[in-house]
């Protein structure tokens, strides 16, 4: 499904992904692990169509179509997402309207049919309470005044709406306490599907310890430098970057 | 050294000359033409006009729009039809002449009558207002609460209009004036003095939504004690448009919010400028003022707070925020403080700059394309100028106005 080959990226000059090889099939989960600066974040960016970010070498392939050709709103239209590891706070715009807005410009795009208001109310309320997001939330401006948890359980709920074929998330179980960790692995668990595949980037073990990975790969100095089964999150957890980020040097 | 000479005069001041000459005489006029003509348009130099060079931009004066005929008051009729009915009674104007066929019947206590005084010509607009308004009102309102439209319809050339109103002590009225029909060859100068009791509330919101080549608007407003007065200025329309308001109390406890929102594109360039003068004790103000600006368009917002000796505990606040859309797209923003009290909580913020790529990103990552991105962006900041307007009927029409001028950008 998603095909990263030899991805090189510099951002202000500034290389951070050096040559990057990346697969992930339909129907897989695969853990992203490594130790901070190790170009997490940039990769999801980039998959997500992030500016700023300049792409000096590799592909970015996705379902047979070159993902770097694409906008941003058009990758999330072919089923990218990304769940982003700090949400952004839009003042003034309700999370509702946002939400339609959303889920109405993708059917747009794949030539289908938008949901009516009681469709679409409906599609919002079943997720909502399986996230144990407060309808009254949605009311708010997105993402201005929720908690970090509230943050990423909207970001697992948007996931949730608009049903993609490829789900990134980046940290997102930074800043999430026990509970809320639960809920938004359940979240995700829901949503596993042989045609949809995930994209977890994550420091710690304890997000898998709820949603268990088909494989994990450990990024350092801007490329995978080891892959594995989920034992491979057990032992980092146990021995800590240090090997991986010598390796790469 | 240098020396400025403004003697040689524009083919607009020749020409505003020459049709004064032609009016009838009258003593009043001609004082405030003469204090006119000393000034000469108000040009760069005059430190209130500094962004808005009007001697430089008015190439030429239009001729004096003619007191409306039958088939023009006919016009202004079905024009006036097309326009959304708001309110306890509609007060219209026509080409800057009070058309009383085309009022509604007044509410009782509610008076119409012509205008006693010219006001001082301090000012070169207020100099020319005085100088050429035909027909200027007096409206008195009725103790309680009212609602009352104010609809300018103006067809091309130079139009003077000029509006008293009073409000009686603890009345409260709303009003809601349109400037409307103006089109490239409309210069307009209307001019509007409001006072207001002890205790009486007035919500003044003014949409400037035509086309005129120029809109010049002077408004002046004296609150008595513990009045409250909200305005709101509401600018999608005009190539070239100054708004200068002036308010003042001068017994204590006066409440005085100012807000607006201008959508400029093109080439369109739109002046706030505000003095607010607190001389009295516990005078509140607010100024909360927003700014979109396109293309090669120009924005400017000039604040000035004026807290005299006598003014303690004051509290003011003044904000002006302006997105700008394009690189040629420009905003001036100049808030002033002039404290003469030292027991008094006053301050001010302006902001100008671009849409957040942070949002942007974030909307597109949702699958919304770009322009429509932007359009729930700019309608958000507008909505939130919005918010300042009460009257819940007024403010939809005017969320209705910027979605509308959103869509036309997109389009």
């Amino acid at each position: 499904m998603l095909e990263v080959k030899s991805l090189s990226v510099s951002i202000n000059g500034k290389p951070i992904l050096d040559g990057l090889d990346l697969s992930v099939k339909a129907g897989e989960v695969a853990a992203i692990m490594g130790p901070n600066g190790s170009g997490k974040s940039t990769l999801s960016y980039v998959i997500a169509g992030k500016p700023d970010y300049e792409v000096t070498g590799g592909e970015v392939w996705f379902n047979g179509e070159n993902l770097l050709e694409l906008a941003p709103n058009e990758r999330a239209a072919k089923g990218v997402f990304l769940a982003f590891q700090y949400p952004v706070e839009i003042p003034g715009v309700a999370t509702m309207t946002f939400l339609k807005a959303a889920l109405n410009a993708q059917h747009r795009a794949r030539g289908e049919a938008e949901l009516t208001t009681p469709e679409f109310m409906r599609a919002v309320r079943g997720a909502a309470a399986s996230l144990k997001v407060d309808p009254e939330m949605l009311r708010r401006a997105v993402n201005v005044g929720f908690s970090g948890g509230e943050k990423k359980r909207v970001e697992i709920l948007q996931m949730a709406l608009l049903q993609p074929r490829l789900a990134v998330l980046d940290e997102t179980d930074s800043g999430l306490d026990i509970d809320a960790l639960r809920i938004v692995a359940d979240g995700v668990n829901a949503l596993r599907d042989p045609g949809r595949a995930f994209v977890i980037i994550t420091h710690y073990q304890r997000l898998l310890d709820h949603i268990k990975p088909d494989v994990v790969h450990v990024m350092a100095r801007g490329r995978i430098v080891k892959s594995g089964g989920p034992e491979l999150a057990l032992e980092l957890e146990r021995n800590g970057y240090r090997d991986y980020a010598e390796a790469a040097a | 050294m240098s020396v400025h000479s403004l003697s040689v005069k524009t083919a607009a001041e020749t020409a505003l000359a020459q049709q004064f000459a032609a009016l009838p005489p009258s003593e009043p006029r001609r004082a405030a033409f003469a204090a006119f003509d000393q000034r000469g348009l108000p040009n760069r130099r005059d430190e209130a006009w500094h962004y808005t060079d009007l001697r430089a931009r008015l190439a030429e004066a239009a001729p004096l729009a003619p007191a409306p005929d039958a088939a023009r008051l006919e016009a202004a009729a079905s024009a006036l039809a097309a326009l959304p009915r708001l309110g306890d009674m509609r007060l219209v104007l026509v080409d800057g002449r009070w058309a009383a066929a085309l009022c509604d019947p007044p509410p009782s206590g509610l008076t119409v009558a012509p205008a006693r005084d010219a006001p001082e010509p301090d000012e070169a607009v207020v100099a020319l207002n005085a100088a050429f308004t035909e027909g200027a009102l007096r409206i008195g309102l009725p103790p309680g609460e009212i609602t009352l439209v104010i609809a300018h319809i103006d067809g091309p050339g130079a139009i003077f209009s000029r509006i008293e109103v009073s409000v009686p002590a603890r009345a409260r009225v709303t009003i809601v004036e349109r400037f409307e029909g103006g089109n490239g060859q409309t210069q307009r100068n209307a001019m509007a003095t409001l006072a207001l009791g002890e205790g009486a509330r007035c919500d003044w919101t003014t949409l400037i939504g035509d086309d005129a080549a120029l809109h010049l608007e002077t408004r002046r407003t004296r609150l008595a004690g513990d009045a409250t007065f909200n305005d709101f200025g509401f600018v999608c329309g005009g190539a070239l448009v100054r708004r200068q308001l002036d308010v003042s109390h001068q017994a204590p406890g006066a409440k005085i919010a100012l807000a607006g929102l201008s959508l400029l594109d093109g080439t369109r360039h739109a002046d706030t400028t505000l003095a607010v003068r607190h001389s009295a004790p516990r005078g509140e103000s607010r100024e909360y003022f927003r700014h979109i600006v396109a293309d090669a368009a120009s924005g400017v917002f000039q604040g000035k707070v004026i807290v005299a000796p006598l003014a303690q505990k004051t509290d003011g606040a003044m904000k002006s925020q302006a997105l700008l859309l394009s690189p040629t797209a420009s905003m001036s923003n100049k808030p002033e403080l002039e404290i003469f009290a030292d027991d008094v909580v006053c301050g001010h913020g302006a902001t100008v700059g671009a849409l957040d790529p942070q949002q942007i990103f974030y909307l597109l990552s949702r699958g919304i394309p770009e322009r429509e991105a932007e359009a729930m962006l700019l309608e958000a900041f507008g909505a939130e100028a919005i918010e300042r307007v009460a009257d819940e009927a007024v403010a939809e029409s005017l969320r209705e106005r910027l979605s509308q001028w959103l869509k036309g950008r997109a389009a």
